[in-house]
């Protein structure tokens, strides 16, 4: 029989094994960690620890083990469905001091680096030699690497350069029973089962990252910026198809819709034009030969598909001005409103302005305004509800809309998760997509790893007992958490 | 209709009931490929037929049985191929095939592995339960990835029953330039051209000269064969088909064929016995007689692993794993297939 042992204790085996300054036991000491940036689940843990380095991590795993803690590993905090939301009962390891870029390997295009390091740092790291890290989050500047992993996160770039799964060559990863298994190399494959793809999206249930070895990416030669407005949605879902059809794979291919345009339009003037039904940015990168025949076909294909005007970036400003409008698209659309959720699912392409319509019904069935950001070129789509969490009932009939879009995109042969992963946030919706064999399975597969279910436990595969949980990103009056982060 | 889900899963069911190894066949191509087992055969070849193709979608789903040859054709007509360009070994060769296996070809320098295209698979678990994972779209990060986990597998963790595949343009140009040089030259330029945006999607070298294939607009493919600076190859295709299949000249022999993986810049290996290269150097074919241990611990000096491609010099056909990765192995192989009736022992003899 198992005596749980008090938190007094727990902090005391933490202080033989620790400084004392990486473990912290008071509450406003804690405070920073009791969310991520799924501000509506708030949890303080028992204790949060902050090891710097991995035989400080085995230890602190050590006693987790013998006393049956819960860990909940954390990088910056930037997921969006709860994915280091603490656990009551557990741990909170914070892993942000592991941050070093141990090494960049020019000759076989790799970088290998500890969890803690920023995505975007791995490139900033990579330019002086050409290369860089192509899986780019919006939260690049902030989320960490060993995150990325753990929800396997996406981009802009995705349909030409991969998710986080394509661009990871070599995890070292220690699991709960304290060994360490080393996924991978800097060669192509591995002996044995898939055993690095398994690991990566599993939302730090079945291990810990200490180290990753990343696939670098030379620099292209040059990048070219279009913008394409279009009349009707449909015109633009079908040039969407129309680029891909003819055997261009962008970059980069955007989609807003009407009020995102607008609301981008007040917020910062990037030249939109703001009575297009929705407009298209698509950037093509490549070898400079290769680059300008796109450009032109692209042009062409935008043209026949009746695009009402499309314009080409001039210049590195003028690229960056059509960007910024993308990207300022979320503060935008939280200047309309005093608080919005960001939705997180893919659909196939072809069902886009289906899916639109059907949004735009439920935006009226529930009477609240739904704004539409689109990666066209990958079918993830991420529908804005802006509703007022101050008038009674509204933050509960956001939920129930936000819920009715994600079972929208399983029906259309599509996903309730592109890139946020499932967290807290969307364990009800997995019920719809899985079916309670494979949820079985999963949980299967998880305690073939982790048999206490001590590594985050609570998140991303539902019990077949679950009940209908609250999914989404809150913004509460402006106040979005990590402000300075670009949300895009 | 050549949906024969029901049946196969019936026969597993009772397999499973019975404790009765099966043995899953289907175009018996790669039968060399992986350890010698002795089971009932459990035949999934006449699961066939494309489910769902759309090119503007870029992805095509299709029952594990479809033959390789007809899922290539389908592609090739709407000018769209399969990343990994993989190897068939035979014409019955199937999609099933390709992802347990999980070999990808030349292209796989510029394109990704086999498990790099798979977006979902569809498969029927050890107690003949049919599951479903991934989708058709490429941003799905619902459940764990255990669709990637088939690929590769070697039917140990499920009978596929079908695979949704990404797929990528055709290139309209492809053209193949040759320079002679010695191999540290050529792992040392295949390297430097692939730290460049060059349009490189496949390389080798066979021990004098070393192929360089361009595949991208014809102007691009211009402009790279001054940069690389060699003579260009007539019948491009039917020389990658050569190294693809392995009918090209250094296959030709009893030798054993050795798979050798390493880091792209590694340096020529100190093993006796001829070679020849892939993927930027990634790849070592070697046809050498040396004893097992001496090939693993020289792949294992630089990083890599080494795998018995063809030959019946050892059982230990996979390059051994640490007792952990074991450990996991096993415990994975009894969550999907609970009485080891799956393929047992294909990849190690206690798994």
């Amino acid at each position: 029989m198992h005596t749980p042992i008090s938190t007094a204790d727990l902090a005391n085996q933490f202080y033989k094994v620790l400084p004392k300054d990486a473990v912290l036991d008071k509450d406003e000491q804690l405070r920073p960690y009791e969310c991520d940036a799924l501000t509506a689940y708030r949890q303080l843990p028992r204790l949060a620890l902050l090891p710097s380095n991995i035989e400080e991590i085995q230890a602190i795993v050590k006693i987790c083990k013998e006393h049956k803690i819960p860990i909940v590993a954390r990088g910056a905090g930037t997921s969006l469905s709860g994915g280091a939301l603490p656990h009551a009962d557990g741990i909170l390891l914070n892993l942000a001091k592991l941050n070093k870029v141990i090494e960049i390997d020019t000759y076989n295009r790799t970088a290998t680096i500890q969890p803690g390091v920023r995505n975007l740092a791995i490139s900033e790291a990579a330019k002086p030699h050409g290369l860089y890290y192509a899986p780019d989050p919006s939260s690049q500047i902030a989320c960490t690497i060993g995150g990325n992993i753990a929800e396997n996160s996406g981009g802009v770039h995705c349909l030409k350069y991969g998710l986080t799964v394509h661009n990871i060559l070599a995890l070292k990863i220690l699991t709960i029973d304290g060994e360490i298994l080393e996924l991978g190399g800097k060669n192509f494959d591995s002996s044995g089962f898939d055993l690095l793809s398994l690991m990566i999206g599993s939302e730090g249930m079945l291990g810990i990252t200490l180290e990753a070895t990343v696939k670098l990416l030379p620099y292209p030669h040059d990048k070219k910026v279009l913008l394409a407005a279009f009349d009707q949605i449909q015109k633009a879902g079908d040039a969407v198809n129309g680029i891909i059809s003819n055997g261009v794979i962008p970059a980069g291919l955007e989609m807003l819709d009407q009020l995102t345009i607008q609301a981008t339009e007040l917020y910062c003037s990037p030249g939109y034009p703001s009575n297009a039904a929705a407009i298209l940015i698509c950037e093509l990168d490549g070898f400079d030969e290769e680059l300008e025949t796109q450009v032109q076909l692209v042009k062409k294909i935008l043209i026949e598909h009746q695009a009402i005007e499309v314009r080409i970036a001039k210049d590195k400003q003028e690229a960056e001005l059509l960007w910024l409008g993308r990207k300022a698209s979320f503060p935008a659309l939280g200047n309309l409103t005093p608080d919005y959720y960001c939705m997180d699912g893919t659909i196939p392409r072809k069902y886009l302005a289906h899916v639109l319509e059907s949004i735009s019904n439920l935006s009226t069935k529930y009477g609240l305004r739904v704004a539409n950001v689109f990666h066209a070129g990958d079918g993830n789509l991420h529908p804005v509800i802006l509703y007022d969490a101050n008038v009674i009932g509204e933050l509960e009939t956001a939920e129930k809309l936000g819920g009715e879009i994600l079972e929208l995109c399983v029906k259309v042969g599509g996903t309730i998760t592109g890139e946020h992963g499932v967290g807290v946030e969307k364990l009800n919706q997995m019920c719809v997509q899985f079916s309670e064999t494979e949820l079985s399975t999963f949980h299967a597969i998880k305690a073939a790893f982790d048999e206490d279910g001590l590594l985050n436990p609570g998140k991303a595969i539902p019990t077949l007992h679950r009940c209908a949980e609250l999914g989404a990103m809150h913004v509460h009056h402006g106040k979005l958490p990590h402000p300075d982060l670009p949300r895009f | 209709m050549s949906d024969y889900r029901d049946e196969i899963a019936s026969k597993i069911q009772d397999a499973f009931k019975q404790k009765q190894a099966l043995q899953i066949k289907s175009g018996n191509t790669k039968h060399f490929y992986g350890r010698n087992i002795q089971a009932e055969t459990l035949s999934v070849a006449n699961h066939t037929d494309i489910i769902e193709y759309e090119p503007s979608e870029l992805y095509i789903t299709a029952r594990s049985g479809t033959s390789l040859i007809e899922i290539e054709q389908a592609v090739a007509d709407q000018n769209q191929i399969l990343p990994c360009e993989p190897p068939h070994f035979g014409t019955t060769a199937t999609l099933g095939g390709m992802v347990a296996c999980g070999l990808a070809g030349p292209r796989r320098v510029n394109a990704g592995n086999v498990r790099d295209c798979i977006l979902g698979t569809e498969i029927l678990n050890g107690k003949g339960e049919l599951l479903r994972f991934g989708g058709k779209v490429m941003k799905n990060v619902a459940g764990y990835d255990v669709s990637r986990l088939m690929c590769g597998a070697l039917g140990t963790l499920g009978v596929l029953m079908s695979v949704s595949l990404r797929l990528l343009p055709k290139p309209p140009c492809e053209q193949t330039i040759a320079i002679a040089v010695d191999s540290d030259t050529a792992i040392n330029k295949m390297n430097q051209w692939a730290s460049t945006p060059m349009p490189i999607s496949a390389t080798f070298y066979d021990g004098n000269e070393l192929y360089i294939r361009l595949s991208s607009s014809a102007t691009a493919v211009k402009a790279c064969k001054k940069i690389i600076d060699g003579h260009q190859i007539e019948e491009n295709d039917i020389f990658w088909n050569s190294i693809k299949e392995q009918t090209h000249d250094f296959f030709n022999s009893d030798i054993p064929l050795w798979r050798i993986s390493v880091p792209p810049n590694t340096e020529t290996l100190s093993l006796p016995g001829k070679s020849v290269m892939e993927w930027n150097g990634a790849l070592r074919w070697y046809k050498s007689d040396a004893n097992e241990n001496t090939i693993r611990s020289e792949a294992e000096r630089v990083g890599g692993h080494a795998n018995l491609f063809r030959g019946n010099v050892t059982q230990q056909v996979f390059h051994p794993l640490t007792e952990p990765s074991m450990k996991l192995h096993k415990k994975i192989k009894l969550v999907l297939d609970p009485a080891s009736i799956l393929n047992p022992a294909k990849m190690f003899a206690e798994l």
